[in-house]
């Protein structure tokens, strides 16, 4: 047998189908379909963790997602581990390696565990009342020890080779949880022939029928009959069964998010499947039946290993075949746990005592415990235990005193009653009421197209279940517009109905005792916790939750959550609805950041936007800038050369000779129709209604507040269409702002937008011998400077393709920007090179750009306007029309602050030591020797070295700046202070001789 | 005189995917972005040789040329043979915007039996059969990008987007394909 514990007979694992697991480096055997926890109970293994903050020994709580205790690192190997894996849900594979957590040197033995002793120190709130002082200590001493302290268990350091997927999916009806009510409604909702999404987190369908075995349905076991259903569902077309698949996130719009979890419970997975599967589901209807979560009894010492849910033991035995004690106790408000009592005698294990805290349990668990000779002590409680690593032994009281006595067990099974999951719900923003008859909280006002069913909404009795859910399916599916199919009728029948249920501290843990009666395990949370927190003026449970940490673990409160809310509205003498609950927010469980970001990793990332000419770029030595989601080609160095050298290289080549440049990535927009010189002159400063075909214009496109958007060169194609180009960052941003301004501010005018960005290559050829470059290659266009000047636009051919050429620079020099269909770009590029090549001229990137055309005082949008600066502090005040009498900004501009003296101003700037390169981003004030606070009159948007001018250059922002120049200003550095003189922006041909040229 | 300049399609020569989903580069196609309002279609459908479609989601095709809806007043047009689409809606004296996007656009091929799948991989577009039939197009997003999705047959889809974009998209529907046939 796989462990000591294991029971012949019981259980559904197959005895044959063994698989080895490691836990802290001893080896263990386990049986396929075993989670840690089993496995480990199996073996006889209690001790798996050790608690936050208190460092006790801890066992396995739950069988179920809510175990706050047995969260342990779990690793195939060094990069493909996860730590704070719940034992209780991870399946066992065969070589998994199991570390627990939080234990130092081991987990028998403790150095962390001396904080259990200085508990006194670390009540609740003492993070905010113990490092408050001295000051000093705060970065030296606390932070460091906290720091080291804080969080679960350690995040693997080598990069995840494992990969995620990915898949949005549309149903008519989302039913989470496949116990009986979700197998019910969706068996219903499937026969309308709904396109219907079945989840369940756990590996086989069944839910609470994995360890209720009194269950029949349709007068089979229950569970059988829930793998027969799931079966039958999973054959329909129009149904998907997605089993290990949690629904962790309820959004908008009926929006659920699944995570599926593919191979983490296999030995071997396929290379090519997924770690986890991404669903994001959007679901006309949604049917929760997630179901109800045992509570556990708040006493003194119920933390020991060994302490767990009634019905996990249930599970362990029922589904798992694990005993999880030879001598076991039940203590329990609640009728339910009895069945743990009667399954585990029937399996042969010792029942010591089942201790009531109530006066009354129903009758029919009554009596079938005196058949089983099981002694029930009822009105009686569990006030303490014993037992280290496990538990020994229990202490019972008749309640209100006496009757004292000790039982030796080496398990205690407790419940307070269930909790219904009400979390996705609570998540899709519904409102939960308070049932006082029940002491539950359930649906109370939906906000989405939802229902739920079965225990989570508080539903009592298996057939009562089966019939909500039967309706809920056909209501929903239905409702969705499927009527076809036959009724679904089911007949479920059970043992006994449960009745019971108590929240907050049990006898013995009340107001007037101080034990260590935990509420939230994970987090070491006391019922007496609650209490300080309440003394001290916490009356709002979201303050009581975050000064005590109750609920804040892993498990996010969901054993907790209740008995903190119960002990708080006792201390503040309120009603518990008065005190209400706190939030429940996503994710249910916890969720990998691999499944989040799924498919978006390496190339997937993020699109890399490379332009038509890429390939060539790369292979001539380009070195590439990203500019938003481009590559830009940013330097050509030649073997050798730095990245100075090159820019100098290639600055030089295009003065003397003539340059090649990439601008594809240059934003296009076509704007179209009878209205689009109107609709220009409205978006943009300049006037547009007098630029001819055939010719082209700068632009200086506004924002409502007057200030700088974007520029460009807009050529006029024909009467009815225009060529607009944007800044390369700024292109989809001025589409949607021209498109924005079109739909909502001048819908009137006839006109369109289409961008063209990626329609056309754009090949810039500056420099000199420009011309003579393309001038044997194009057709049907006089290109000389008489027929074609500065700022003109023809269409004809280039290489035999058609071409849009412009005559236009952002250089200084005379130069052409050919367009061509971008599939050309390549060829076209490569022919245009030929040529260029052999007269000496260079390709050029980015770097060269910038300082060539700062040399000739042109500014970058984005560089040299910081979105605060107007077209005069810019000094293109020659841009802004002053016939029109609208365009977007006309009124900004005239508001009293973007007219007033003393703005800051774009200038030149030129320091006294010519060799001497500002750092972009430098302040500058007007005397260095002030004291500091100075005063700073702006800064340097701009400067390179200009191997052309042969000293630095640069623009600057400076207040007041156009009536500057001359002035000697000065950049304070670290390291020294540099003087500068104010200039103009024109650095080279100030006259413009060499663009026209 | 120069040589003619060749073609060189941003996605040449990529297929990939599996065997339920296959992921190809689509040939080389004419494409139109055509604006125009109500009073225009029919004119522009008879310069076309098709009926542009109104109604939301749907298309028109005739012998290797697809309209497909793309907003009230917009429709991208795609013609697989190369024609000067263009040079056609011109014909038309109504007032319309045509703008040629040949060369902006190219397209991802998706087929096999989890085509569909595949595509789901990245996008949200609910494509079931009963929303989405053969001939439905959407402009959406896949992934972190626009495109548009237009069914072509029962276990057939194009996926077009801005060139650049291109290797992105083929990437993540390559990657979908995968998982579609685990």
């Amino acid at each position: 047998m796989s462990g000591a514990n294991r029971i012949a007979g019981q259980g559904r694992l197959t005895p044959a189908r063994t698989a080895r697991f490691t836990f802290d480096g001893k080896s263990y055997e386990a049986l396929e379909g075993d989670t840690v926890a089993s496995a480990l109970l199996a073996n006889g293994v209690h001790l798996v963790g050790r608690s936050f903050k208190y460092h006790r020994p801890r066992g396995i709580v739950s069988a179920g997602p809510e175990e706050p205790n047995a969260l342990i690192d779990v690793a195939r190997d060094t990069a493909r581990r996860q730590p704070n894996v719940r034992a209780t849900v991870q399946e066992v594979f065969d070589g998994m390696k199991v570390t627990s957590q939080n234990r130092w040197p081991s987990l028998t033995f403790d150095v962390g565990g001396l904080n259990n002793l200085m508990s006194p120190f670390f009540a609740a709130g003492f993070y905010y009342k113990t490092f408050m002082w001295p000051k000093a200590a705060w970065e030296k001493v606390y932070e460091p020890v906290i720091r080291r302290a804080a969080g679960l268990g350690t995040a693997p350091t080598e990069e995840d080779p494992d990969h995620y997927a990915n898949r949005y999916a549309t149903c008519d009806v989302l039913v989470v949880g496949a116990g009986v009510a979700g197998l019910s409604a969706a068996l219903s909702a499937a026969a309308t022939g709904a396109r219907v999404i079945l989840c369940d987190e756990q590996p086989e369908v069944g839910g609470a029928l994995h360890y209720d075995r009194s269950v029949t349905v349709d007068g089979k076991e229950g569970f059988v009959w829930a793998q027969e259903a799931a079966a039958r569902l999973a054959a329909m077309d129009n149904v998907t069964v997605l089993s290990r698949t949690t629904a962790f996130g309820y959004y908008n719009h009926n929006f659920v998010g699944l995570v599926e979890r593919v191979t983490d419970h296999v030995a071997r997975p396929d290379r090519k499947a997924p770690r986890e599967r991404l669903w994001q589901v959007r679901a006309k209807r949604v049917i929760l039946a997630t179901g109800a979560i045992e509570r556990h009894m708040v006493f003194g010492n119920n933390d020991r290993p060994g302490i767990m849910l009634a019905s996990a033991a249930r599970t362990y035995l029922n589904h798992f075949g694990v005993a999880v004690g030879k001598k076991v106790a039940i203590y329990t408000a609640n009728d339910s746990a009895y069945e743990a009592a009667f399954d585990l005698k029937r399996a042969g294990v010792q029942i010591a005592a089942i201790v009531d805290s109530r006066g009354k349990p129903g009758d029919a668990v009554l009596n079938e415990a005196r058949s089983h000779g099981i002694e029930v002590l009822t009105g009686h409680s569990v006030v303490d235990t014993k037992g280290h690593r496990r538990v020994s032994a229990i202490t019972v009281v008749r309640n209100g005193g006496g009757g004292k006595r000790s039982i030796t067990v080496d398990a205690l099974l407790t419940s307070a009653g269930w909790t219904p999951s009400v979390h996705l719900f609570s998540q899709s923003r519904g409102k939960v009421a308070y049932n006082a008859e029940t002491g539950q909280f359930l649906p109370g006002t939906y906000a989405q197209d939802c229902l739920s069913v079965g225990a989570c909404n508080g539903t009592i009795g298996l057939q009562a279940t089966i019939e909500e859910a039967l309706a809920a399916g056909e209501l929903m599916a239905r409702a969705t517009g499927n009527d076809g199919g036959e009724k679904v009728e089911l007949r479920g029948e059970n043992a006994f109905e449960w009745t019971g249920g108590m929240a907050g501290a049990a006898e013995g843990a009340g107001a007037d005792t101080n034990v260590k009666a935990f509420i939230d395990f994970q987090n070491d949370v006391c019922a007496k916790d609650i209490r300080l927190a309440v003394r001290e003026g916490m009356h709002s449970i979201e303050h009581i939750k975050r000064f005590t940490t109750n609920g804040m673990a892993t498990d996010q409160g969901k054993l907790s959550n209740l008995h903190g809310l119960a002990i708080a509205a006792e201390t503040l003498g309120r009603e518990i609805p008065k005190v209400g609950l706190t939030t429940f927010r996503a994710p249910y469980t916890p969720v990998t950041f691999g499944t989040i970001i799924n498919h978006s990793r390496g190339d997937l990332f993020d699109p890399a936007r490379k332009t038509p000419m890429h390939a060539w770029e790369a292979a001539h030595g380009a070195i590439f800038e990203d500019v938003g989601n481009w590559k830009r080609a940013w330097y050509y160095p030649r073997a050798g050369e730095t990245m100075q050298e090159a820019v100098d290289r290639e600055c030089r080549t295009v003065r003397e000779v003539a340059g090649l440049f990439d601008a594809s990535t240059l934003g296009k927009i076509e704007v179209v129709g009878p209205d689009a010189a109107e609709f220009l002159n409205l978006m943009y400063t300049n006037a547009w209604d007098t630029l001819k075909p055939g010719r082209c214009r700068y632009g200086i496109m506004l924002r409502e507040d007057g200030f700088v958007y974007d520029d460009g060169v807009v050529g006029r194609i024909a009467e009815d269409r225009f060529h607009v180009t944007t800044t390369t960052g700024g292109a989809p941003r001025v589409m949607n702002h021209m498109e924005d301004y079109l739909q909502t501010e001048f819908p009137h005018l006839k006109v369109w937008l289409t961008s063209t960005t990626e329609q056309w290559a754009v090949i810039a050829v500056q420099g000199p011998k420009a011309r003579e470059i393309i001038a044997p290659l194009v057709e049907g266009i006089d290109i000389s400077n008489e027929a074609f000047p500065h700022m003109s636009v023809r269409e004809g051919k280039i290489c035999g393709v058609p071409t849009r050429l412009f005559r236009m620079s952002f250089t200084g020099e005379a130069g052409f920007e050919v367009n061509v269909p971008a599939d050309y770009g390549q060829a076209v590029w490569e022919a245009i090179w030929a040529r260029a090549e052999a007269l000496g001229a260079c390709a050029y990137g980015t770097e060269t750009m910038h300082v060539l055309r700062a040399e000739k005082g042109y500014i970058i949008v984005g560089q040299d306007t910081d979105g605060t600066v107007t077209p005069f502090d810019a000094g293109l005040a020659w841009a802004v029309s002053k016939k029109k009498t609208d365009f977007v900004g006309i009124r900004g501009l005239k508001r009293p602050d973007l007219v007033k003296e003393g703005r800051k101003q774009l200038v030149g700037l030129r320091t006294k030591d010519p060799k001497l390169v500002l750092e972009e981003g430098a302040q500058i004030v007007a005397d260095p020797n002030q004291p500091v606070p100075m005063k700073m009159l702006g800064h340097v948007t701009s400067a390179y070295w200009s191997e052309n001018c042969g000293h630095s250059i640069a623009f600057a922002l400076v207040e007041g700046g156009h009536s500057r120049t001359g002035q000697t200003l000065y950049v304070p550095m670290p390291d020294r202070t540099v003087a500068v003189e104010v200039t103009d922006m024109v650095f080279i041909d100030k006259e413009g001789v060499r663009l026209n040229g | 005189m120069a040589e003619q300049a060749l073609r060189k399609a941003p996605l040449g020569g990529f297929h990939g995917g599996s065997a339920v989903a296959h992921v190809t580069a689509a040939g080389p196609a004419s494409r139109l972005s055509l604006r125009a309002g109500a009073d225009a279609v029919s004119a522009l459908s008879k310069a076309l040789g098709l009926d542009l479609p109104t109604r939301p989601k749907t298309s028109a095709s005739s012998d290797g040329r697809h309209a497909l809806w793309l907003g009230p007043d917009e429709w991208l047009l795609i013609d697989e043979n190369g024609a000067d689409l263009a040079a056609l809606a011109a014909k038309a004296d109504v007032l319309h915007s045509a703008v040629d996007v040949s060369h902006r656009n190219t397209a991802v091929l998706v087929s096999g039996t989890k085509a569909a799948v595949a595509i789901a991989s990245a996008s949200p577009h609910d494509l079931s059969p009963a929303v989405f039939p053969v001939g439905a197009c959407a402009r959406t997003v896949l992934g972190k990008i626009e495109v548009v999705i237009f069914r072509t047959g029962e276990q057939d889809f194009r996926v077009e987007c801005w060139r650049s974009f291109a290797p992105y998209a083929f990437g993540l529907l390559a990657e979908g394909a995968e998982d579609a046939g685990l």
